[in-house]
């Protein structure tokens, strides 16, 4: 608002105890005591044309938005660490699985993708001294591409999550996965002896079956190792005729007992074949790795929203910057909307080793 | 004045509501976080033991948490009340997951006991 009254009003008190002006709010006149050059915006500070009418000063003004920030990421915390708690549990109950689960995960995505996010934080933060220096282009160009990396993050998660349903590597019972953990590239290429291993039991383990169902299989969760019935929910050719899977059962296991230990591990670790090998009747898939793609999609799902999320807000954000809103007095926007976007990478530093780099 | 802080007009640089933090320190972050990030996908290749490898992941990972908190999130220069809030925050993240792993294995009896009443059977 053009206050025309002001600069006489400011002239004469200094000391920031000035009267109402004549026709102004009463709650405005505190602020009108720094309004002097008077072309300021419609909240009654003329000097500070974005400063809020509730809030006294910039200063003021800034830090209550960064009290709220601050205080939304600590919610945020709090919002995974439920997520971060089931997957703590899972894992501590059934290492195996996730074990089994890592080498269906591409961490070569999944480390551009970490770097991708560490660098969108850094233009992040960069974005925000742009702001507090009033550095227009380079604030828009800081802007654009953590919007660009934002966009790649997605576009390498659409990939990954593609090659999820393409591989039948889903939740509950969507979990299907089109190939064992022996033919899988990044299971071969670690352990090639126990890949080896593993085709050859395989081998006699689905004699005489012409094609494994890829749709009947699939059976549901709660079967524990030690549980009574079979363990091995997954694959077909334990119930295979009972004459012919003995001699079958005594292949596999004489099998087992040439391979060396270093063979085995990889196998027993995954959860394939058992610890005990002379109780090994074949191989089998951990009775409930369908868990772990529930809690792989949920928390990447969850933080992916987040990302969504971020490029809104960092759209708007771009939206305020081309039209020169920022400067040294205000710029709180744009650091709030970076403090998110740090959270957001915080969430992926811990996602990235936890879910791709199980030993 | 209410607002001793606020930057004066003719000083358009100074540090004004906030810290300002130098290019060279954020590029430098940076380096940091993608040489740890190197770091900790070559060390999945050497086995450390049962939770060797877990508690490596983990500490780095926790030093760059550190390192994002601390710089890019400009707590070094910021209020320590939001370093309190966040350190609140982090602290019942930990008593959460330490609560709750420490009942994690309590009810497995009854998990078998109830296995084998019912046991499970493959449809």
């Amino acid at each position: 608002m053009t206050d025309t009254t002001s600069e006489t009003q400011s002239n004469a008190e200094t000391n920031g105890h000035s009267a109402p002006p004549p026709g102004e709010h009463e709650l405005h006149g505190k602020a009108e005591a720094h309004a002097a050059n008077g072309n300021g915006g419609g909240h009654g500070h003329s000097q500070y044309p974005h400063l809020a009418h509730h809030f006294d000063s910039p200063q003021q003004q800034f830090d209550a938005g960064k009290l709220g920030i601050w205080l939304f990421l600590v919610q945020e915390v709090l919002f995974f660490a439920g997520l971060f708690c089931a997957y703590t549990v899972y894992r501590a109950q059934h290492p195996e699985i996730f074990v089994y689960a890592h080498y269906h995960l591409d961490t070569t995505m999944g480390a551009v993708n970490t770097c991708v996010l560490l660098v969108s934080s850094l233009t992040a933060a960069w974005a925000v001294r742009n702001a507090q220096l009033g550095e227009k282009n380079k604030l828009v160009i800081n802007i654009s591409i953590t919007i660009l990396c934002a966009f790649v993050f997605l576009g390498v998660k659409y990939k990954e999550y593609a090659h999820k349903v393409h591989e039948g590597t889903l939740w509950g019972h969507h979990f299907n996965p089109q190939h064992e953990l022996w033919e899988l590239d990044t299971f071969k290429s670690k352990h090639p002896e126990s890949a080896k291993l593993a085709e050859k039991i395989a081998a006699i383990q689905f004699e005489g079956q012409a094609k494994r169902n890829p749709h009947g299989e699939h059976q549901g969760s709660g079967a524990e190792a030690n549980a009574p019935g079979p363990t091995t929910p997954s694959l077909p050719g334990a119930t295979a005729g009972a004459a012919d899977s003995d001699t079958k059962v005594r292949r596999i296991q004489s099998l087992l007992l040439q391979a060396s230990d270093e063979t085995l591990h990889p196998l027993v670790a995954a959860g394939i074949i058992k610890h005990n090998i002379q109780a090994t009747t074949g191989l089998e898939r951990p009775a409930t790795a369908h868990i772990f793609f529930g809690i792989y999609f949920f928390m990447t799902g969850l933080h992916g929203i987040h990302v969504i999320a971020g490029i809104i807000v960092w759209i708007w954000m771009l939206l305020k910057a081309q039209r020169g809103q920022f400067g040294p007095n205000y710029f709180g926007p744009i650091d709030y909307a970076a403090l998110y976007w740090h959270l957001v990478d915080l969430v992926w530093i811990y996602l990235f080793p936890l879910l791709y780099l199980i030993h | 004045m209410a607002d001793s802080k606020a930057p004066s007009q003719d000083a358009p640089h100074n540090h004004g509501l906030a810290h300002t933090t130098p290019v060279w320190l954020l590029v430098s972050i940076l380096l940091v976080l993608m040489f740890l990030t190197v770091l900790t996908v070559a060390v999945t290749s050497f086995d450390l033991g049962a939770q060797g490898n877990l508690v490596v992941a983990m500490v780095i990972a926790t030093i760059k948490a550190g390192l994002v908190v601390t710089f890019f999130m400009h707590l070094a220069w910021d209020k320590r009340f939001h370093a309190i809030a966040l350190a609140a925050g982090v602290l019942f993240l930990i008593l959460f997951l330490a609560m709750v792993g420490a009942d994690r294995g309590e009810y497995q009896i009854d998990i078998d006991r109830h296995g084998e009443k019912y046991p499970f059977k493959v449809k």
